[in-house]
């Protein structure tokens, strides 16, 4: 008891926001293994939760606000910029994020802007403006202003294929402490573990969180397929290879007219 | 029906991808060509990126250009010694154009060379095909026949040495413009996911003076092969190649090879060279567009590593 009393404090000290109340939060997840199988096309998870009153002093302090952060595993990518050049468009300029999550949601019951002040989310890193998202430059490690060209462009193409999204309607109370939220995961969701955290406000003021996690794993055949394109690239390329003459010579065999 | 391809890692339509098959195995049968450069600009459009397209059309190529050898090999109708002579080459050309393809990959134009390399080369053999074949129907129309360059009749590349005698093509050429066109169809190849059928038939009309009996055999021996090994050779380096995929494409591509054959065989040797001239301008023609017109997002993200 005390272990987790220190564990708590400690957690306050890092987080660097004083809780204004002791409410706990409670959240389960319909499902912590999503199979990727060869018919896979994106699918929905639902977190239900509820927020428990301060066991000392059963206090509870409606309304809340609630944000769940959920990230995909950590992938580095570059962005490049086209830009004409001798009449045709190359890529010229490019930038490298550097250990982003390669999915990110951030869903809210209301806009994250009205749940809490900039300064608070930005300390958190609630929402997509707010989270970290590390860039190399030059031989600097840093994060830019967050309306750097580079930035916009990324979080841009990320939500274009589903990977990145804000969902400020996302969370709905059920009752003022029992939330429900979906958590969509598209078909170009990467393989890996995800984390999840839930954060709770009230009045603007942070109050407490939990988190909890999935797992996105092939399952079966691709699996199968993907494990050995990766790890016996000569081996498969031989089967591929293979399998190329055999249906070229059945082909010959079956449409054979002379 | 979605299917999900594991190396691609994105789902597709089954019956799209074996409709492109069928739709691209018809013309390749009808042509003789493997039907590369259609595939890859194809596979791309729906979404599949570049380099995997390239890399797993290889395969494709092999099943076709292995159906199309077979055939050929029935009648009689390829030369193996000069076929192998321009595979010693093709190969190495395949291994320099998968290793450029990598450090291109690594640079970040890829994409620019990939485009770069399909509007110059689509757009001159397409309008020479054109040229080409628009005479031969305008001299039948006046009713003159095709004028056949004597046999006899030398350039100066057969005035180079290292002389060679290929038997079934009843050529003697020098075995050094051989090797250069076995090791630019190779290199080719490699870099842009096409067999380079095309591109060889006429070289070897023009440059090595093949007799039209045996080269488009030879030239389906030696995609064969260069493909087969590019196939291993992609899959060993880059981890690209989608066996799903390569499949679903084979299955439809072979079938439509079959129609597209019967279909070739009545129409006239300059209209289809003339079909096929414009079929591969026009491809080339979009190539052209996309580099030049601005392009509807500047960004682009590639996928470096993951942690």
């Amino acid at each position: 008891m005390r272990l987790l009393a220190l564990a708590l404090a400690l957690l306050c000290i890092t987080c660097g926001v004083s809780p204004a109340a002791a409410e706990r939060l409670v959240v389960s997840l319909s499902n912590h293994r999503v199979a990727v199988t060869s018919s896979f096309v994106g699918e929905e998870l639902v977190l239900f939760g509820t927020i428990e009153p301060d066991r000392s002093t059963g206090a509870l302090h409606p309304p809340y606000d609630l944000v769940v952060t959920v990230t995909g595993p950590r992938q580095t990518l570059r962005a490049r910029r086209k830009q004409r050049m001798l009449g045709i468009w190359v890529n010229v300029d490019s930038r490298e994020f550097v250990s982003v999550p390669s999915y990110l949601a951030v869903l809210s019951n209301r806009p994250v802007t009205e749940i809490a002040d900039p300064e608070t989310l930005r300390k958190l890193q609630i929402g997509l403006n707010n989270f970290l998202l590390t860039q190399r430059i030059g031989a600097d490690l840093g994060d830019t202003v967050n309306d750097d060209p580079f930035r916009r462009a990324f979080v841009r193409l990320q939500s274009q294929q589903g990977l990145y999204r804000e969902s400020r309607s996302a969370v709905t109370f059920l009752t003022p402490t029992v939330f429900r939220t979906a958590i969509p995961l598209p078909a170009a969701a990467p393989t890996g573990s995800y984390g999840i955290e839930v954060e709770l406000f009230s009045e603007g003021k942070f109050i407490a969180r939990t988190n909890s996690a999935l797992e996105v794993i092939k399952a079966g055949f691709e699996q199968y397929v993907a494990d050995a394109a990766r790890d016996h690239g000569l081996l498969y390329g031989m089967a591929t290879a293979s399998m190329a003459l055999l249906i070229g010579w059945f082909a010959s065999v079956v449409f054979r007219r002379d | 029906m979605q299917i999900y391809l594991p190396i691609a890692d994105l789902p597709v339509n089954v019956f799209l991808v074996l409709g492109m098959g069928l739709a691209v195995g018809y013309i390749s049968g009808m042509f003789g060509i493997g039907g590369g450069f259609l595939m890859t600009p194809l596979l791309i459009f729906i979404g599949i990126s570049p380099a995997v397209a390239v890399a797993t059309v290889s395969s494709h190529i092999t099943a076709s250009s292995f159906t199309g050898a077979i055939s050929y090999w029935r009648k009689r109708a390829l030369d193996i010694a000069l076929a192998m002579m321009l595979l010693s080459a093709g190969i190495i050309g395949t291994a320099a154009g998968v290793w450029l393809f990598t450090e291109l990959r690594a640079l970040d134009q890829l994409d620019l060379v990939i485009g770069l390399a399909y509007v110059t080369l689509l757009t001159v053999v397409g309008g020479m095909m054109i040229y080409e074949s628009v005479q031969a129907v305008l001299r039948t129309r006046r009713g003159q026949p095709a004028t056949l360059r004597r046999p006899g009749s030398h350039t100066w590349i057969h005035g180079l040495p290292f002389k060679l005698r290929f038997k079934r093509s009843k050529i003697y050429v020098s075995a050094i413009p051989v090797w250069a066109i076995g090791f630019l169809i190779g290199f080719v190849g490699a870099i842009m996911g096409i067999g380079g059928g095309f591109l060889l038939v006429p070289m070897l009309i023009y440059f090595l003076r093949v007799p039209t009996a045996t080269v488009i055999g030879t030239s389906m021996v030696l995609t064969l092969i260069t493909m087969a090994s590019a196939t291993v050779m992609h899959a060993a380096t880059n981890h690209l190649v989608d066996v799903v995929l390569a499949l679903i494409l084979m299955i439809g591509g072979v079938i439509g090879a079959q129609f597209g054959a019967r279909t070739g065989q009545k129409m006239r040797g300059e209209r289809l060279r003339l079909l096929l001239g414009l079929l591969v301008f026009a491809v080339g023609l979009r190539f052209a567009y996309e580099l030049v017109v601005k392009p509807e997002d500047l960004y682009s993200l590639r996928y470096v590593g993951s942690d």
